[in-house]
């Protein structure tokens, strides 16, 4: 790549974010900083409604931050400039109801330029490898929820940008499944290495996956805390037992304020989180 | 197929016993046929006249399709235009909307004066009145496109033209189609209106002259036809609109959010 590695992948400085909705001012960020750098895997967590879509549009360039900067490459890009600059999972998986699975995996590479049939061929090579055999000319409306998410996720994965921005990727998947694409993604990273920015309400998905985990608190959001996590890599699913995740998860779950509650919302960090 | 036949057999069922009390009902009453035929006085209108009502009913289809195809052509395009510029969708779309409480019976005289006895003035009144449907239901089919999918589109950093050939088009045609289908159906009524204020062809023609001849089974031969082209036109566009959107099935299935 053309930039040197000590230079963050995304920067962000100082964001502010507000919505202007009838007069109604709603303040959805303020005063983020922190980078992503060349191969660095962060994840974001912060509780329901702290901003973390807005920030990841604001990254994409579809949203204008009221204030500050979003720096990618060493380059201050105003925000539509940024488009097309990232691989975008957004929250909701966003098929076309009217193209097959396979035409929707293969519409982020179709709008980059690369040929109908070419772009077809890409997305049915990695069908198998995200469980999707079979499926390739079903449309949305035939699959499951799980699986929708999935070809979504091919679809963001296959456009190759060298900043992949998730929100909640694996959100409406189930527990196996769910495992399946962790592990798929990491091994994905530990190909390509690209820089990865994860929105999750799972904490111990965060800890899991990243390097640094970025705790944004409630609305408006602001960092609270930044966690660097001291797992090895590769990453095993054996780690998940260890002292140092489990250091880590506490930390975070206090960081969000969900170790100061009564037992039951302790078990119940997820679904306070969600 | 059987699925198919079920779906016709009661519709027909019923139309066949319409037509059986109809026929009893006229001979039990004596009435004459000059004032109601019998269902089998039609039909034998149908035999003895098919070349004659043969030859209006292509005259009336030619106004039909042609009226129809402009409309569509010219809706979907100026629905296009609307959608993708404020300026017009401020200017243009209300004049449209407004144009509808012109009524045809004031127009259909008008376009006589000025286009004479031919073809030309029924296709303008079918053209005309089937413009407002499609170019309504398409203004409401592009803006109808998931906000959400079109921001996607932008940040993989998609043209407006990629994300207007990607997203917003096939999100539309379904409602392109209901509009082609309604537009389709009164296209028939108007060119046989336009057919009555003056014409020397087309089944419009035919009824008002036959009538004038007391030929009552002719005027009853000729609306047949008329329901049959409306009907069978408004199938065609429904036929197509199966073969090109075979996504559609999928989701009267399964209802989501
Ligand atoms: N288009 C919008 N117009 C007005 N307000 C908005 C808009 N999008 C988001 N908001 C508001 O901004 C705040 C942050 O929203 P955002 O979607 O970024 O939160 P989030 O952290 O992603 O939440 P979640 O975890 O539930 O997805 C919320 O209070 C939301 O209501
Ligand atoms: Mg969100």
């Amino acid at each position: 790549m053309r930039n040197p590695s000590d230079i963050p992948r995304v920067r962000l400085d100082r964001i502010d974010a507000i919505y202007i909705e009838d007069d109604v001012t709603l303040e959805a960020l303020r005063d983020i900083s922190f980078s992503v750098e060349d191969g660095e895997f962060v994840a974001l967590v912060g509780p329901s409604g702290s901003g973390k879509s807005t920030l990841l549009d604001i990254i994409a360039g579809l949203y204008a931050p009221a204030g500050g900067d979003v720096i990618l490459d060493g380059e201050t890009l105003p925000t539509p400039a940024r488009l097309g600059a990232s691989s975008y999972m957004h929250q909701r998986d966003l098929l076309l109801p009217w193209r097959s699975a396979l035409d929707n995996a293969a519409l982020a590479l179709e709008v980059h330029g690369v040929p109908r049939k070419q772009a077809r061929q890409r997305a049915l090579e990695r069908f198998d490898e995200f469980g999707l055999a079979g499926f390739e000319d079903a449309y949305p409306a035939q699959l499951s929820g799980g699986m929708r998410q999935r070809v979504a996720f091919l679809r963001t994965v296959l456009a190759e940008r060298p900043l992949l921005l998730l929100d909640e990727p694996f959100g409406a998947l189930d527990a196996l499944s769910r495992v399946v694409l962790q592990s798929w993604l990491l091994d994905l990273w530990e190909r390509e290495r690209q820089a990865v920015l994860l929105v999750t309400h799972d904490v111990d998905e965060a800890v899991s996956m990243a390097d640094r985990v970025v705790v944004l608190s409630a609305r408006p959001g602001q960092i609270t805390h930044i966690e660097t996590i001291d797992l090895p890599r590769p990453r095993t699913r054996d780690m998940l037992t260890s002292e140092t995740f489990h250091r880590h998860r506490v930390a975070l779950l206090r960081a969000l304020g969900l170790l100061d509650q009564p037992q039951e919302a302790l078990i119940a960090s997820e679904v306070a989180l969600a | 197929m059987t699925a198919t036949l079920q779906r016709w057999m009661w519709p027909i069922l019923l139309l066949a016993m319409f037509l059986i009390v109809w026929e009893v009902a006229v001979i039990l009453t004596d009435t004459p046929t000059w004032m109601l035929p019998r269902p089998t006085d039609i039909f034998a209108a149908f035999r003895e006249d098919h070349a004659l009502l043969w030859w209006h009913t292509q005259v009336t289809l030619t106004e039909v399709v042609i009226g129809f195809g402009v409309a569509l052509v010219s809706g979907v395009a100026i629905g296009i235009a609307i959608d993708s510029s404020p300026v017009l969708e401020r200017s243009l779309y209300p004049l449209i909307i407004a144009s509808q409480t012109i009524p045809m019976v004031v127009l259909a005289p008008l376009l006589l004066i000025w286009f004479g006895y031919g073809l030309t003035p029924k296709i303008i009144v079918a053209a005309l009145i089937a413009f407002f449907p499609i170019t309504v239901s398409t203004v409401d089919g592009l803006r109808a496109a998931d906000r959400e999918v079109m921001a996607m589109l932008r940040s993989f950093g998609a043209s407006g033209w990629n994300r207007f050939r990607l997203a917003k088009l096939p999100a539309a045609l379904p409602s392109i189609f209901s509009g082609a289908r309604i537009g389709v159906a009164v296209c028939v009524i108007a060119a046989v209106f336009g057919e009555l204020v003056g014409a020397s062809e087309g089944l419009g023609y035919l009824m008002q002259r036959s009538a004038s001849q007391f030929l009552t089974a002719r005027v009853f031969a000729a609306i047949f036809i008329l329901s049959f082209m409306g009907v069978g036109l408004f199938a065609l566009i429904s036929l197509l609109e199966r073969i090109l959107l075979p996504w559609r099935k999928y989701l009267s299935d399964r209802p989501r959010a």
